[in-house]
């Protein structure tokens, strides 16, 4: 279990808490910044004044019950869907009102997992991988080849280089999407249910993964999860959605500690 | 004498106490439909202001338009030549006994020449390349939104509109014109076939005889009215299959109203070109 700072209740609109300190105790600039974020789809509120920040180099698990808007949440960070209000700030700078070339930019340092992995289907495994090596470096197709191999090696893939997606199951994709999500090396990192559907020595493969880019490579990571014990085992600072509104942040063990209903309850029973 | 003898108003529909209802409701769905159709104009007058700006923009994407046109291009020529095959040896069979009726069959070559360049050949290949790419188009872009592959590409800092759509919309331009001078070949030949199984005759003088009279604007401007037709289903289909939503129940609309849509404006736009044609081309 990894954090230090003390868990805060955040029933109402709130400041977010500091996320400048890591587990390790060093001081880093944040990479995300969200604050008073709202997103609506029709009459339907999905967020609701949400505040959150994530440093370089720091792993925040956001959790909550299906349909609270964690996906969301990341697809408002990449900018593939625009936030009714809030503020959204990468490195810094705000991406509302950015040109779509300036968008492509800061996405170019972002890796993003999908819940799904939406790997693209006519593209064999090394050319998933290959796809934004292609698009936005100048290697040369054998640097390309090393580098995919590489990355494949790293999730454990590296025998399916000329397997179709089609070919591959649900745990594989996800550890193929991966791959892909970290060729550009981003300095931070979305995923989106990243061991769901993975076997338990999978999942803690993904995860250990995970932490090693987070101390090799200073990721800022943003992990929306179901699975607790990963977000245990990975997270510095736990969010937990609930009703539009970040209900507390804290480390885990503060959550697990909590004496507020929902978050014990859910801290107990959700799996 | 029954009850309903008795009552005078038995005569009249249960309905008609409510016409004034059902007058509102049948404006109203109208209304709807009309509503409907000019939002779907605005929503494609939107896609293809984006597709333009991304048009202009580094990098062009010719790896992406050069496999393209393999697909739409080089995997149609088979069902456009096999279309235009079938034409030419129809209207070859059903042209020569009206001729023959007339005293006029020294002018089957002619006529089969020109049905074929100046309005067949055309309409025949716009209308299989609507079935065949059209539907292609519309159910991989559709599986790719639903996927969220869109978004994958969107995420990794691709114009998805420049990857998927600019490219697509290009091949579909180019590849029109060219499928159709093969249509256009295939059906004079099978024409020829159809003429030779019942009255032998050399390649080379039926096609002698079915160009007589026949100038480069015959044959340059009925040809490049396809330009018109690749634009027009290319740019439907990547437009409705980006906007596609729901599962896959919403991957076969897509697909199906590519297909209706860019078959009904491929003929509107015959009309329509035919007409130009005739006033600045004859």
């Amino acid at each position: 279990m990894r954090g230090s700072e003390p868990a805060v209740l955040l029933a109402e609109e709130s400041p977010t808490t500091s996320a400048a300190e890591t587990s390790r105790g060093k001081a880093h600039a944040p990479a995300v910044v969200l604050r008073g974020l709202h997103k609506s789809f029709g009459s339907q509120v999905v967020l609701d004044g949400v505040n959150l920040t994530v440093a370089s180099g720091e792993t925040l698990a956001v959790l909550g019950r299906s349909g609270t808007g964690k996906s969301v949440l990341l697809k408002l960070i990449i900018g593939l869907q625009q936030p009714g209000s809030g503020s959204i700030l990468i490195n810094g700078q705000e991406i509302a009102g950015l040109s779509l070339e300036a968008m492509n930019e800061i996405r170019k340092k972002m890796g993003f997992l999908f819940q799904h992995a939406a790997l693209y289907d006519s593209l064999t495994v090394e050319q998933n991988i290959a796809f934004p090596l292609t698009r936005h470096t100048k290697m040369t197709p054998s640097e390309q080849r090393n580098r995919v191999q590489e990355l494949l090696a790293s999730v454990g893939m590296e025998a399916d280089l000329q397997k179709m997606p089609s070919d591959l199951s649900g745990g594989m994709q996800k550890r193929v999407g991966l791959a892909r999500a970290l060729a550009l090396e981003p300095g931070i990192l979305l995923l989106d249910e990243p061991t769901a559907g993975l076997d338990p020595i999978t999942s803690c493969e993904i995860d250990q993964l995970i932490l090693k880019l987070q101390d090799e490579h200073e990721v800022a990571s943003i992990v929306v999860t179901h699975d607790l014990l990963s977000a245990k085992t990975i997270a510095d600072r736990v969010a937990l959605l609930h009703q539009g509104k970040v209900l507390i942040e804290g480390t885990y063990q503060e959550l697990e500690n909590s004496q507020d209903e929902f978050v014990s309850e859910f801290m107990k029973r959700d799996s | 004498m029954s009850q309903d003898a008795r009552n005078p108003t038995r005569w009249i529909s249960p309905d008609a106490g409510n016409a004034p209802s059902l007058l509102v409701a049948t404006l109203h769905s109208v209304w709807g439909l009309f509503n409907g159709f000019l939002e779907w104009f605005g929503d494609l007058g939107l896609f293809a202001w984006q597709v333009i700006r991304a048009a202009v923009r580094r990098p062009f994407e010719g790896r992406e338009l050069l496999r393209q046109f393999d697909e739409l291009g080089s995997k149609s020529l088979p069902v456009v030549a096999l279309a235009g095959a079938a034409i030419g040896f129809v209207l070859s069979l059903e042209s020569r006994s009206s001729l023959v009726r007339f005293g006029a069959k020294s002018m089957l070559p002619a006529a089969l020449v020109y049905s074929i360049i100046h309005e067949t050949g055309p309409i025949v290949t716009g209308l299989v390349v609507c079935g065949r790419v059209g539907a292609g188009i519309g159910a991989e872009l559709g599986s790719m939104k639903v996927t969220e592959q869109i978004d994958a590409i969107e995420a990794s800092g691709v114009n998805p509109y420049k990857f998927l759509a600019f490219t697509r919309i290009v091949a579909c331009i180019l590849v029109l014109p060219l499928l159709t001078l093969a249509a256009d070949f295939f059906g004079v030949l099978f024409g020829w076939i159809a003429e030779t199984l019942v009255e032998p005759v050399s390649f080379l003088r039926f096609v002698n005889q079915g160009f007589v009279g026949a100038g480069f604007n015959d044959f340059l401007a009925p040809t490049f009215r396809t330009v018109f037709f690749g634009l027009i289903i290319g740019t439907i289909g990547c437009f409705q299959g980006m906007r596609t939503q729901g599962g896959t129940a919403g991957v076969g609309l897509s697909a199906t109203s590519s297909v209706v849509l860019s078959s009904l404006f491929v003929i509107l736009a015959d009309v329509f070109l035919v007409k130009f044609i005739l006033v600045f081309f004859s």
